[in-house]
């Protein structure tokens, strides 16, 4: 039936859930309101900022361009599952001590496409970071920083290896 | 924001298909990339949506050289861009790849949502036309083959008939001393091009004479659009810049293009004209270097 809800499992930063949603549920939505993980920002809602970037298996994805029903058993981390409890990730620390900052919008984002990147490869050239956050806009021009942290941050997840 | 719609979610091929040939005015979503934009806005509100992004069976990439390259319809942008198969092989679908969007989005779209939205802007539509490439369409009454070139009929208008989907992408191996090459202009890397050139010409391994020329231009009308016409400027000739020069001319006259904030229907002729000419030089040194 049309709007019926449906039942969607997933897990969120490690724990598991279990939602009924109406199927036009997005996933950005989900995570914000149903969960109140609104540390994921919209910008766009239109699949332009990056803003709402989180990982999905690992992936970096918008969250405001997935339904939510399509993320039906995978596993979803947000920018709030990035530290160790109290413990920062290294993107978090390099983004923090290099002052990749700015105003803060879209550093979730940041955070997010930069975790796929170094998931997937530790040791990335310039060009493959600046190309990770190319789909992660920064109103303020903070690019340099944000590039530099994330090399910063490539290089203690190896050191740590 | 976006409308209710009754939801679907197929595990196979068969069972889509029964569910589309059930629901007739039903709708179908791959990775959504392009379709919850539509949605969002409201430009359309489908009764149904049929979810096609769990088939596993449709996620593939094969290569076999007499056979060619078959992709299976679900395949993620971001997998064909990284396949070592593609990149040896099919080097251009990896290169066109990488522009398309962004990681985030080539990370959940998929190849075959990508043709079937049929935005004449499209990346992967022009190469494929200059592949020769063909897709397969299923529907519960059986399977047909239809060129990518015929695929698209208008703007955002492709030839899919009520309970029919696309389940594969065929491109054949390309004959000895062939090049293909793409390039799109672009604002910003990923952009959707402002006009895009795909071209493919295979040469004589004797006397380097064009035997065959594919070119297709996207944004350029309101489909991805074979430039018949300058293809035929090359085809028998040993290709020269003056050639060159003739070939972009005649695919410029060929174009009818889309007027929008990045530029007019003139400076989008004269931009093909540009990319036609670089991108055949492309596919030029490719072609002497295969």
């Amino acid at each position: 039936m049309k709007g019926e809800l449906k039942e969607l499992k997933l897990t969120v930063n490690g724990k598991p859930y279990e939602f009924k949603v109406k199927p036009q549920t997005l996933l950005v939505d989900l995570l914000r309101q149903e969960l109140k993980l609104t540390g994921t920002k919209i910008g766009c809602l239109d699949s332009a900022c990056g803003a709402c970037t989180v990982n999905i298996d690992g992936k970096a994805v918008r969250s405001c361009s997935v339904l939510a029903l399509q993320v039906n058993n995978r596993e979803v981390i947000t920018i709030e599952g990035v530290a160790d409890g109290d413990k920062l990730h290294p993107i978090q620390e390099a983004m923090i001590e290099h002052g990749a900052i700015e105003c803060g919008f879209c550093t979730p984002g940041m955070v997010m496409s930069a975790k796929a990147l170094l998931n997937e490869n530790p040791n990335p050239t310039r060009e493959e970071v600046r190309e990770a956050i190319q789909g992660n806009l920064c109103a303020d021009e903070g690019y340099v920083k944000y590039i530099e942290a994330i090399e910063i941050a490539a290089e203690k997840v190896r050191g740590g290896q | 924001m976006i409308a209710d719609f009754e939801y679907f979610d197929p595990k196979t091929v068969r069972e889509a298909l029964s569910l589309l040939s059930q629901y007739k005015d039903a709708k179908i979503i791959a990775g959504g990339q392009s379709l919850l934009v539509v949605l969002k806005q409201r430009l359309l509100a489908p009764e149904y949506l049929i979810d096609i992004k769990g088939i596993s069976a449709l996620d593939y990439i094969n290569y076999d050289e007499s056979k060619g390259l078959r992709i299976g319809a679900l395949t993620l942008h971001r997998t064909i861009e990284k396949s070592p198969v593609i990149q040896k092989h099919f080097r251009v679908l990896s290169e066109m790849e990488r522009n398309v969007a962004t990681i985030q989005t080539r990370n959940w779209g998929t190849i075959g949502g990508n043709l079937c939205h049929g935005d004449p802007a499209g990346d992967p539509a022009p190469v494929l036309i200059a592949l020769n490439a063909n897709l397969k369409l299923a529907s519960s009454a059986g399977e047909r083959i239809i060129s990518m070139e015929k695929f698209s009929k208008d703007y955002l208008e492709v030839d899919l008939k009520s309970g029919e989907m696309l389940i594969e992408i065929q491109v054949p191996t390309p004959p000895a001393h062939t090049g293909t090459a793409y390039e799109k202009l672009m604002v910003m890397k990923g952009d959707m091009g402002i006009v895009g050139a795909a071209v493919s010409v295979t040469l004589s391994g004797k006397d380097g004479v064009c035997q065959d020329a594919r070119i297709a231009l996207g944004s350029a009308a309101s489909v991805p659009l074979r430039a018949s016409e300058a293809e035929k400027k090359l085809v028998g000739k040993v290709p020269s810049d003056s050639l060159l020069i003739e070939a972009s001319e005649a695919a410029a006259a060929e174009t009818d293009p889309p007027v929008d904030v990045h530029g007019s229907s003139e400076y989008r002729r004269e931009m093909v004209k540009v990319f036609v000419r670089r991108v055949a030089q492309m596919a030029l040194e490719k072609a002497k270097a295969a």
